[in-house]
């Protein structure tokens, strides 16, 4: 109303009069930076180049990338593979020389198994070769379904599940358990592709030394240390303990009881990765926990592939269904990748079923590994490097050149003189710039059940006459 | 001479006769019809989500989602049994290995469906295969096996594009043989004794197949990305990747240690900017010149349907100087003339491409990958590979098999059935397409590409396509989230070569059946012979 509006007006009049003149002069400096806050330019930031178009047109002419790869010599010494002519069994014929193979790890002689290859024959006459699809689509065969289930039979465990690749299968498991912010401690002598495992994983990643148990309590306690200072962080972070069986670059065995007491001294979790130790270790071949005598529950997860004893392709994780069952949607070499070639999962079959009718070559396996290292003990100039129960042992430089070409040059020599013996070895591999442990050179030996004594005698009295010619 | 709807002119190249636009409104298909590079048209379509299937997939979800808290809090009270495999009781007191919410789609959305995948077969992949028979006493937690096999269900699901997935003939017959001679395993890595004479012959018909110098080939395609990509990138080197590549690219990118930068799918406009943005100012924060700079794509994208703009590409990336990474894991043996892949279909040269990278799971009917380039380049990765130093080498049979087909595509066995099979493929994936879109479906992706994904949107639907399609003998994959975005899961069929015109007829009457039955037909195009009235078909028209 407006006598209403009118009076209200009068009070405001009246109010404007009576303030403090302070009062007045600091609404009106307010009031007069809003009106020019309000009016100015927005504040530009610099642009990020000042360049003109021209200048930019020219650096796109100018750049110029590396070159895709950088040049090969033409006489690097791995660039020419060994070229084995026929299956890599027994006797091999490596570059045109029929030799004995002490290179394959082929431990129990199944390569040349004729009861293998027929039911890999029956098996690709009924399925063809190719699955034509990952697991999820029409790429599950009962085959594998048989094989998982054996699997899970023979090392007593809840279930298995198979990738396609040995590789991807260790390198698959780790990242889907642990993630970013979650902690695992590894072994320094810890295989390739473990490494790759942890480096997909993005967890924090703790080595210690090779088979200290003093080392990891360390490392332990430190972090125990750590969760107490942030307990609500500490209570999801997961820890995990990656080793293996039988380390294919040290060829020892892990000290599996004390790492079973750390794990539930600290509440950490063990990953197993059994590659060289599965079909090799144990009175039935079941592998490290078997040779323990631990029970296998305790370890969470065991992961192997196929490709060494049960010589076929492919690899294995075993465990609780608790554990095993999430790699089903989250493991990566399992959901994106075709599945196993029915043919080689039958093979696979075949060799577990042969396995578990003669147990008995696991102790004869064992028991030519014994007298292979004995064998090759003080050979002048090389030094044996792991245990007298592993079956493929290294063979390291006693006095080291200095550099790691000339090592290599050295072992390839005695490789070379031991080819034209007809004694069949290798050198032991590794991408010298990518480990982050990179073992010295060696010459690998591997025992397989099918040499005999004369055979392994004849190998060891080459590698110790090559040895005095060449490293004199 | 083409017509571009909006006036811009960035990035305008005269001299090589290109004319690219990137600006407002401009539409990123219309480059097809407009630059001299195509030889032929190339179709792509992913029609729009309509907008109420939009908002009851939502729907769809949100009700699932809340069924799904309410079964978790009923199986948390123990007011209902919980299937679930539980920690042991030593081990309790330990950090979790799982956090629940990271399973809750899992637990509550996945299980429910969960019959439609992994299903177990009893015979050859081919067009026709044999179904275990499943049933579950308890809605999909645990399955049984009745011990009865489902006969002759045409197989729409498995990757057998030339039909290569047979257990008689010629491939299978040299396989046997090849078993027989070298047995199954091979026991050892490339760079040790695990490099057979098989892998050498096998190496230079690879060679010989794409047209390249040289190549290497791996025991499997998942393993040959991420094993490779990070022995040839580095710290200091850019990758440019599509939106939706495969995890296995993703993941050798990421194990490299290189820049990633992601473009959107498909889109040249796209990859042009990170491209021109990465060779003007170099690194982040430092500026230094990017030391490499490597663009990953795919030749057929296998959740789309759609193929890769391949001469663009090699136009940008030979103006950048960059290099390029193709993956043909599912092109290869499937796209063009003579079955040499998305190369041989827009008839390029395969030296423009610096790393060729493809499996033989697909069309040849085996496993495994191989990668194909200049000699220096293999040189280089027969060293430094992954691969070669660490993992087995292929098996044996399975080189044969590769070998085998692969002479039988290029006609060198002597007989024309390959050129035959490739000619049925891309017969077979036009009239699929053609039948498909007359009956109103969504299909995304190219004319030419026989991955057809059709649109399901509805969670629901999902399952009940997947199942009723069986009902009526056909098995079909049905994907939904995580591989897709969450409101567009589809169904996909791969066309092969195998199928002969009756079962696609088969197929396609009892997917239109079900497709009324679940009211799938949502296209609102014009279905009966012409497109319709969008701008993709009036340019087509006018192409000169």
């Amino acid at each position: 109303m407006a006598a209403g509006q009118q009076w209200v007006l009068v009070e405001m009049v009246q109010a404007f009069y009576e303030a403090p003149a302070y009062h007045l002069i600091l609404e009106g400096i307010l009031i007069l930076w809003i009106i020019r806050l309000l009016f100015s330019k927005t504040y530009k930031l610099q642009e990020r180049s000042d360049l003109t178009e021209k200048e930019k047109e020219e650096l796109i002419e100018e750049w110029q990338p590396e070159p895709l790869v950088p040049l090969v010599s033409k006489d690097h010494p791995s660039l020419s593979y060994d070229v084995v002519t026929g299956p890599p069994s027994h006797r091999i014929i490596v570059n045109g020389k029929e030799c004995i193979n002490f290179a394959s790890f082929n431990f129990l002689g199944l390569l040349d198994s004729e009861r293998v290859k027929l039911k890999a024959l029956s098996s690709l006459k009924k399925y063809g070769v190719g699955t034509c699809g990952p697991r999820g689509f029409y790429g599950t065969f009962d085959v594998h379904l048989e094989l998982e289930e054996r699997l899970a039979k023979f090392m007593r465990t809840e279930e298995a599940i198979i990738y396609s690749y040995g590789f991807a299968t260790i390198a698959s498991a780790i990242p889907a358990y642990s993630k970013r912010g979650d902690i695992v401690f590894v072994d320094e002598a810890a295989c390739f592709s473990i490494q790759k495992g942890l480096q997909a994983s993005r967890s924090f990643v703790k080595y210690f030394k090779h088979n200290d148990m003093e080392d990891l309590e360390r490392l332990l306690k430190e972090q125990e240390i750590e969760d107490q200072k942030n307990p609500r962080k500490a209570r999801v972070i997961r820890r995990f303990i990656v080793v293996e069986g039988l380390y294919i670059n040290a060829a020892d065995i892990c000290p599996l009881p004390e790492l079973v007491k750390l794990k539930y001294k600290y509440k950490v979790r063990i990953f197993l990765e059994e590659s060289m130790s599965f079909g090799v270790l144990g009175e039935h071949g079941r592998g490290v926990t078997e040779h323990f005598g631990v029970n296998i529950d305790d370890i969470d997860l065991i992961s192997a592939n196929m490709e060494n004893a049960l010589a076929s392709i492919g690899g294995f994780c075993c465990g609780r269904s608790f554990v095993i069952d999430h790699q089903r949607l989250s493991g990566q070499g399992y959901c994106f990748s075709a599945s196993l070639p029915p043919m080689l999962a039958s093979a696979a079959i075949e060799a577990l079923n042969i396995m578990e009718e003669d147990p008995g070559i696991f102790r004869v396996l064992q028991d030519k590994c014994k007298h292979m290292h004995k064998a090759l003990q003080g050979t002048p100039g090389l030094k044996t490097v792991g245990e007298p129960l592993t079956p493929a042992l290294h063979l390291q430089l006693e006095n080291s050149t200095g550099s790691r070409t000339n090592d290599l040059k050295l072992l390839r020599a005695i490789v070379d003189y031991s080819l034209d013996r007809q004694i069949a070895l290798t050198l032991a591999r590794y991408l010298d710039k990518e480990e982050r442990f990179l073992p010295p050179p060696s010459i690998r030996v591997v025992v397989t059940v099918e040499q005999t004594q004369e055979e392994m005698e004849k190998a060891a009295q080459c590698i110790r006459e090559a040895a005095v010619k060449i490293l004199k | 001479v083409f017509y571009c709807v909006s006036e811009c002119d960035f990035g305008k190249d005269r001299s090589s006769g290109l004319n690219w636009c990137v600006g407002r409104g401009c539409l990123g298909n219309h480059h097809a019809s407009c630059t001299s590079l195509y030889k032929k048209p190339f179709v792509e379509s992913f029609e729009e989500t309509p907008l109420l299937v939009a908002v009851l997939t939502y729907m769809g979800y949100g009700i699932l989602t809340i069924f799904g808290y309410l079964r978790d809090f009923l199986r948390d009270w123990k007011f209902e049994k919980c299937h679930l495999a539980r920690e042991r009781e030593e081990q309790k007191d330990f950090v979790p290995l799982y956090q629940d919410f990271e399973n809750f789609y899992t637990r509550n959305l996945y299980m429910r469906i969960r019959d439609n995948w992994n299903r177990p077969i009893h015979s050859v992949p081919g067009a026709k295969m044999d179904l275990v028979e499943r049933v579950t006493p308890d809605y999909n937690w645990t399955f049984e096996h009745t011990g009865k096999v489902l006969k002759d269900v045409i197989n729409m699901g498995s990757y057998n594009y030339l039909g290569f997935a047979e257990n008689t003939g010629t491939c299978a017959d040299a396989a046997s043989e090849c078993t027989v001679k070298y047995g199954v395993g091979v026991c050892s890595s490339r760079q040790e004794t695990g490099n057979l004479d098989k892998h050498e012959e096998l190496e230079k018909l690879v060679a010989r197949f794409l047209g390249v110098e040289s190549s290497m080939v791996f025991g499997m395609g998942f393993a040959t990305n991420s094993m490779n990509i990070p022995a040839l990138m580095g710290k200091g080197c850019l990758i440019l990747s599509d939106e939706l590549n495969h995890a296995s690219l993703v993941l050798g990118a990421r194990l490299s240690g290189a820049t990633i930068r992601v473009f959107k799918h498909n889109n040249m406009q796209s990859l042009e900017k990170l491209l021109w943005d990465a060779v003007v100012h170099g690194q982040p924060r430092t500026h230094r010149p990017w030391k490499k700079i490597l663009i990953l794509v795919e030749g057929i994208y296998s959740m789309e349907g759609s193929i890769v703009r391949l001469p663009e590409i090699i136009a940008l990336k030979k103006k950048y100087k960059a290099y390029l990474y193709l993956d043909e894991a599912h092109s290869i043996g499937a796209l063009g003339p003579r079955g040499r892949g998305v190369v041989d279909y827009f008839g390029l040269d395969p030296c423009d491409i610096d790393i060729m990278m493809g499996t033989f799971t697909k069309s040849f009917g085996s496993a495994g990958g191989y990668i194909g380039g200049k000699k220096d380049l293999v040189d280089y990765l027969r060293l430094h590979s992954h691969s070669a130093v660490y993992a087995t080498s292929m098996s044996p049979p399975i080189t044969q098999q590769i070998i085998t087909s692969m002479k039988c595509i290029m006609g060198e066995d002597g007989t024309t059935l390959g050129q035959e099979r490739l000619c049925q493929l891309s017969e077979n994936t036009t009239y699929f397409r053609r039948r498909l879109h007359e009956m109103g479906f969504i299909i995304y992706g190219n004319n030419d590409s026989p991955v057809v994904p059709l649109m399901l949107y509805m969670p629901a639907k999902i399952g009940a396509f997947g199942r009723e399609m069986l009902k009526r003998n056909i098995g079909t994959v049905v994907v939904g989230f995580p591989a897709t975005p969450i409101i567009e899961s589809r169904a996909r069929f791969c066309v092969s070569a195998a199928h002969t015109r009756e079962m696609l007829d088969t197929a396609l009457n009892a997917i239109s059946e079900v497709g009324d039955l679940l009211q799938l037909k949502y296209s609102r195009k014009n279905r009966h012979g012409r497109e319709g009235t969008d701008l993709f078909s009036y340019l087509e028209s006018h192409q000169d």
